[in-house]
């Protein structure tokens, strides 16, 4: 595990021109990583088109739910809310009330939820801590119950033939597949550029990458800035930073926002990729679920965010024949994570170095009784 | 807020002697039935260092709760240059120009050092979220600015090497220091420390107290709550006593010295007092 400090502290490291050329080739292999097909990383038992799909799809929620939880320290756990709104105001406005074609709900979508943000917010940002939790999660599942109860929502039943994103048709790729470890070209595979279908789920994935990539860097932005520096001084100390003239209430209620805004976004792409959607797709575990990726990631660090993400969508899928020890496993590594790494597999760099710094105190501590070299 | 444009990067300057900065007028505080402030008046003028001392649990930093706006008063009211101060909202009343540092220590310690600063001169910004996210030219404007101002107030706290330290790994008399630079970043025009020097030996004191009055020398108003009372009798212009949320006498340092209720309430009857 220290490997991979060291990995994220060398790669800061590097000239900038060397850095981007890094990041595209990183986003180039992503994009296409579907098409590859490696051995031992794809899923033998699903379309790993589809897989990655859903990993984007927590990689964008995770993205989202950092801001609020990672950010700002608040614990939303009913941020599914957010992501069923985004999804229903697609459901509805493209298959059950309308036929509006996809990409023009998004941004309705997403104001939808941001609006359902601010108004979860503005009373309830007044509580702290767990008391904001346990709101949170009933917002969660009024969302739910009021979509199994309505029917202008359709009730249990659910929504079918949401729009999918337009096709443009322009050219075919082939994928590749694996004789043992060489691989070799399959003409008679391939997907088309750019359709979105039923059958080939890796146009979706496409879709859901370019989406996270634009939220990274809009992430990036603001963390980057007086917005930023506000989230984080009311997570460490909500009094003094109001003290500081940081008006927190107003950027606590801004990260819930935008946090709103992104599982609405992630909503809107899931519906229609799935076609279907009923009350079911919204349970609490998967919100919690969501709570999950961002914690066993490391709270407040994009890069570790996305990396639970991937672990929580991914592994399941990948090891389905012991789909039966799903829970099992995950409440073990839970704990495992807990004892070893608390701060989440990739925490942000300055508590890795917050932590080291302790690490050197107690080794001097404990060692000769030389003075500690002061700093002048 | 419309008149970003004229944010000052230096402290005030100016000083108009006689001008009253804050009055407190007659300010009563209860905590349902603890009177922690009884009546309390006393006001300070610009450019001086005014000491409110008093034995412990006399409500000294009650009183310094209530002009920096984290407790409202019961009743009377606290004027900072003529506004009443009632009502508004405690970051409000930071951007208006008073700020403080802390009793115990209340740093952002998952921050660095420049950061913690740079959060103080952001009461005096206004970038949001669009700004930031397309890079407009206030938010350059603002981080320029607030960069070179920490970093200046970090030189002149002489911590300026910890710049990028976190704020958890710094030594105690640093992050002591780094929270006096935290609040000069909000641009106050009445700065008010609470009890700055706990915690420091001797020698550290006397460092200290020459630092508050090279705040004063870069045009701040000085609050000074301390209750060693040699070192208060040091700096400050004039002293504010309390006992029990009762003033109980204000003056030069000379005069208060020779008080009789100061002494009594300091060297008197109770041996808990002493500290």
């Amino acid at each position: 595990m220290s490997r991979l400090d060291g990995f994220t502290t060398r790669v800061a490291g590097l000239p900038k021109p060397l850095k981007i050329l890094l990041w595209v080739f990183l986003a180039l292999f992503a994009y296409a990583l579907p098409l590859l097909e490696p051995p031992l990383i794809s899923t033998p038992g699903t379309d790993f088109g589809g897989v990655l799909f859903t990993v984007t799809m927590y990689a964008l929620v995770a993205l989202g739910l950092n801001i609020v939880v990672g950010y700002a320290g608040l614990l939303d756990l009913g941020y599914i809310g957010f992501y069923a709104i985004g999804a229903y105001t697609v459901a509805v406005m493209t298959a059950a009330h309308g036929s509006w074609a996809f990409l023009l709900t998004i941004p309705f979508a997403v104001v939808a939820a941001l609006i359902s943000g601010v108004m979860l917010g503005t009373p309830t940002l007044r509580v702290r801590g767990d008391y904001l939790a346990i709101v949170t999660l009933g917002f969660g599942e009024i969302i739910r119950l009021i979509a199994v109860n309505s029917d202008w929502l359709e009730g249990r039943r659910g929504i079918p033939n949401i729009a999918r994103p337009p096709s443009l048709e322009l050219f075919e790729i082939p994928h590749l597949f694996w004789d043992g470890w060489s691989p070799l070209m399959d003409p008679g595979d391939t997907t088309t550029f750019i359709a979105f279908g039923v059958l080939d789920q890796i146009p979706y994935y496409w879709m859901g990458l370019t989406a996270v990539i634009i939220v990274l860097f809009a992430d990036r932005l603001i963390k980057d800035s007086r917005v930023g520096r506000a989230w984080e001084a009311t997570r460490e100390d909500e009094d003094a930073a109001e003290l500081m003239g940081v008006p927190t209430f107003k950027f606590k209620l801004l990260a819930f926002s935008i946090g709103a805004f992104v599982g609405g976004l992630a909503g809107a792409l899931y519906a229609s990729r799935q076609n279907f959607i009923n009350p079911d797709s919204f349970l609490l575990l998967t919100s919690i679920l969501f709570v999950a990726a961002v914690v066993v990631g490391g709270q407040g660090n994009r890069w570790g965010v996305i990396v639970g993400a991937a672990l929580v969508a991914y592994l399941p899928e990948r090891f389905r024949e012991f789909s039966d020890w799903r829970v099992l496993v995950f409440g073990l590594a839970l704990m495992l994570l807990a004892v070893f790494r608390p701060e989440g597999l990739l925490p942000p760099r300055r508590t890795v170095r917050a932590k080291q710094m302790k690490q050197e105190i107690d080794a001097l501590e404990k060692g000769t009784d030389e003075e500690e070299p002061s700093r002048a | 807020m419309p008149d970003d444009s004229t944010v000052a990067s230096e402290a005030p300057t100016t000083v108009t002697p006689g001008k009253r900065v804050l009055e407190v007028d007659r300010v009563t505080l209860k905590f349902g039935g603890l009177t922690a402030l009884d009546d309390v008046s006393f006001h300070i003028d610009e450019g001086e260092i005014l000491g409110l001392i008093g034995p412990n649990g006399a409500g000294k930093t009650t009183c310094f709760n209530v002009t920096t706006g984290v407790y409202r008063p019961t009743s009377g009211h606290v004027r900072f240059e003529g506004d009443t101060l009632t009502g508004k909202k405690r970051y409000q009343i930071t951007q208006l120009g008073i700020a403080r540092t802390f009793q115990n220590i209340r740093l952002f310690r998952s921050m660095t050092a420049l950061e913690n600063v740079m959060v103080g001169a952001d009461a005096q910004h206004s970038t949001g979220l669009f700004h930031a996210l397309f890079r407009l030219p206030r938010h350059r404007r603002e981080e320029t600015q607030g960069h070179d101002q920490a970093m200046d107030l970090l030189r002149f706290m002489g911590i300026h090497k910890a710049a990028d330290e976190l704020a958890a790994n710094m030594s105690y008399g640093d992050q002591r220091r780094l929270e006096i630079a935290r609040a000069m970043a909000t641009n106050p025009r009445l700065i008010c420390f609470d009890e700055p020097a706990a915690g420091f030996n001797p020698a550290e004191k006397q460092t200290l107290m020459n630092l508050i009055r090279q705040v004063r020398d870069r045009g701040h108003t000085v609050l000074l709550i301390e209750h060693d009372m040699r070192l208060v009798m040091g700096v400050t212009d004039r002293i504010v006593v309390l006992e029990f949320g009762r003033k109980i006498a204000e003056g030069t340092p000379a005069e208060v010295r020779d008080n009789p209720a100061v002494i009594a309430a300091y060297l008197g009857v109770d041996e808990d007092e002493a500290s």
